[in-house]
């Protein structure tokens, strides 16, 4: 008894110590220790977890620690800040299948468990799954082994109606009588494992942030319910808080796209082409060294960036140009829109990477208010999220999401590839505005072009 | 600072003392109908109102390392799997409970490694 309590109030001190960790990822100042004290928390759960009189052997539970130590080392190590929506997906996958082999494990251990217990082993297993393999998809559509496009056919939602009232037949009759239920539960455990796939290969590569968000929401959840089966306050908690993270994100992005959630969810957004008023006019063209002209001159230059960015990996090289800009007395910022790349905060970590201090970062809200006063915004690789038509055209499917306002800019300079549409598949009136000049060519290539303008200039 | 105080001290009242509740009660118990699963969900409600709390402080700029940290949270499952694993009756529950340890791990230390990775990467503008 002494020993289960020391335990507990062990893990009392964890969860405490996960709290805190998170209160203090409110700055970025204090963010790493925080991520520290919570890493320390978890050292102590599993520490104090080892004593326990239920642990009869040690061999299996050292051949687990150790391959998944030297994968998550070997991970951490070598992603790249660019593949960090790939790397969280699968980080998200990998909870999502501890959650439900540990609920499946709790099963074997024991056939005749209580209907409670059976219940929430059912709802682990599904949420679980679902978690692993939405995980499973949604890299794979992060990392261009699948598709990015919305994979639609007919009669999706009713195969899916169907996949779930076949998993609630089944949790039911696996509750009523665990100890003759185990094909039940295997029969489980495939069907969420399917509606994990199913649920995620209708959503489009841009609407990724929402879908990171939502696994990421999982697989606390996931957690949590693994949490009652085994009893144990510590998962209960730490994955409440995970799951609560996860649903504001999700919250956060949705919102920023101005869209609900069972629209990102069900509406396959971006397979459709049309929509929208066409757009007259000419974009006019500027050369590196015009736009160098344009640039030196001014005052105040705001960067913003978007999944272009990342593609081209040109974050360091606009860190140098920002640089340059601003010993030439501009005073430079980078404006961020909460759904710019593929994962919420995906342009403020790559702009870091680059050594872009972070009070330069500047929010949607934040600059939108200023924007007459700036001289020039360099658009690197976004598109829809400084479509003006979503303030201005009412047949537009992106109209009422919020944008950054950069066409009140004084000067916009538009880097990018060619003429082509947004994810949302929608023409942009920016690149014909008077004050619009573009750039065309590779980001990355564009900007170095500038910084040598400036070198030589 | 007193909106995380206040919370934080009602959960951590309740999570001392649903322990020291349910023991008598699971006593008690014989055919009764126990409790524990209501302490449960007691801790769960008090502990998705604080992670809200939390999580809305967190700024914009730190939503990725967020998501990975938070993520090297939800690996606490291994707590779970270890117990699983070091039961030693059952080969099949074993085998389950080392590969759940396995991929546990994978979430806890990936996650606490990449998270810090990030952090230490955003730094203030120096003068």
């Amino acid at each position: 008894m002494s020993l289960q309590l020391f335990i507990n109030l062990a893990y009392i001190v964890s969860s405490v110590m996960f709290i805190f960790g998170l209160k203090m990822l409110s700055s970025p100042a204090t963010a790493r220790r925080g991520n520290m004290l919570s890493a320390l928390g978890m050292a102590i759960a599993v520490i104090v977890t080892l004593l326990d009189q239920n642990i009869i052997t040690y061999q299996w539970i050292i051949v687990g620690i150790v391959i998944g130590t030297v994968v998550g080392v070997a991970a951490a190590r070598m992603v790249a800040m660019t593949a960090m929506p790939e790397m969280v997906a699968l980080l998200n996958g990998s909870g999502g299948l501890a959650s439900l082999l540990l609920g499946w494990a709790e099963y074997q251990r024991d056939f005749g468990i209580p209907t409670f217990t059976a219940g929430v082993i059912a709802l682990t297993v599904l949420i679980g799954g679902v978690t692993f393999t939405g995980s499973v998809i949604a890299w794979a559509k992060l990392s261009g082994k699948m598709d990015g496009k919305p994979i639609l056919f007919q009669g999706q939602q009713i195969v899916n109606a169907l996949l779930l009232l076949a998993i609630l037949v089944c949790g039911i009759l696996f509750t009523i009588s665990p100890p003759t239920s185990y094909l039940i539960l295997m029969i489980l455990i495939v069907l969420s494992l399917i509606l994990g796939v199913m649920s995620v290969i209708p959503i489009g590569g841009a609407d990724m942030p929402v879908v990171i968000s939502l696994l990421n929401s999982y697989s606390g959840l996931a957690a949590c319910a693994a949490g009652f089966v085994i009893e144990n306050n510590l998962l209960i908690v730490a994955g409440a808080l995970v799951g609560a993270s996860g649903i504001i994100l999700t919250n956060i992005m949705c919102k920023a796209m101005n869209r609900s959630l069972s629209n990102v969810l069900f509406s396959g957004f971006g397979s459709a082409t049309s929509g929208g008023t066409a757009v007259e006019g000419e974009a006019k063209p500027i050369s590196a060294e015009d736009s160098y002209l344009v640039l030196e001159a001014a005052n105040s230059v705001v960067f913003v960036p978007g999944y272009g960015l990342a593609v081209a990996q040109a974050q360091h090289a606009v860190r140098e140009l920002g640089e340059l800009l601003e010993s030439n007395g501009a005073e430079v910022s980078y404006a961020i829109h909460p759904v710019a790349g593929r994962m919420p905060g995906h342009m403020n970590v790559l702009l870091a990477e680059a050594n872009v201090p972070y009070d330069q970062l500047v929010e949607m809200d934040d600059i939108n208010p200023i924007m007459e006063t700036v001289d020039i915004c360099i658009v690197v690789g976004a598109n829809d999220v400084v479509n003006p038509a979503a303030r201005e055209d009412e047949a537009s499917p992106l109209y009422g999401m919020p944008i950054i306002n950069v066409d009140k800019a004084r000067t916009v300079i538009v880097l990018k590839r060619s003429m082509r549409a947004g994810f949302a598949g929608v023409e942009n009136p920016l690149f014909f505005k008077d004050n619009t000049r573009m750039l065309f060519g590779d980001a990355k290539a564009s900007v170095q072009a500038l910084v040598r303008e400036f070198k030589e200039g | 600072m007193r909106r995380i105080i206040i919370p934080t001290a009602v959960f951590l009242t309740v999570l001392i003392s649903s322990p020291a509740l349910a023991a008598p009660l699971a006593q008690e118990g014989g055919d009764e109908v126990s409790l524990t699963p209501i302490f449960l969900a007691f801790i769960l409600a008090l502990s998705i109102f604080l992670g809200f709390e939390l999580i809305s402080k967190v700024p914009a700029t730190l939503h990725t390392p967020l998501m990975s940290g938070s993520n090297a949270i939800s690996g606490i499952t291994l707590v779970g799997s270890l117990i699983a694993a070091g039961h030693g009756n059952d080969t099949a529950t074993i085998i389950l409970g080392t590969v759940a340890v396995a991929t546990a791990t994978i979430n806890v230390v990936g996650g606490y490694l990449v998270t810090d990775r990030m952090l230490e990467m955003f730094k203030k503008k120096e003068e």
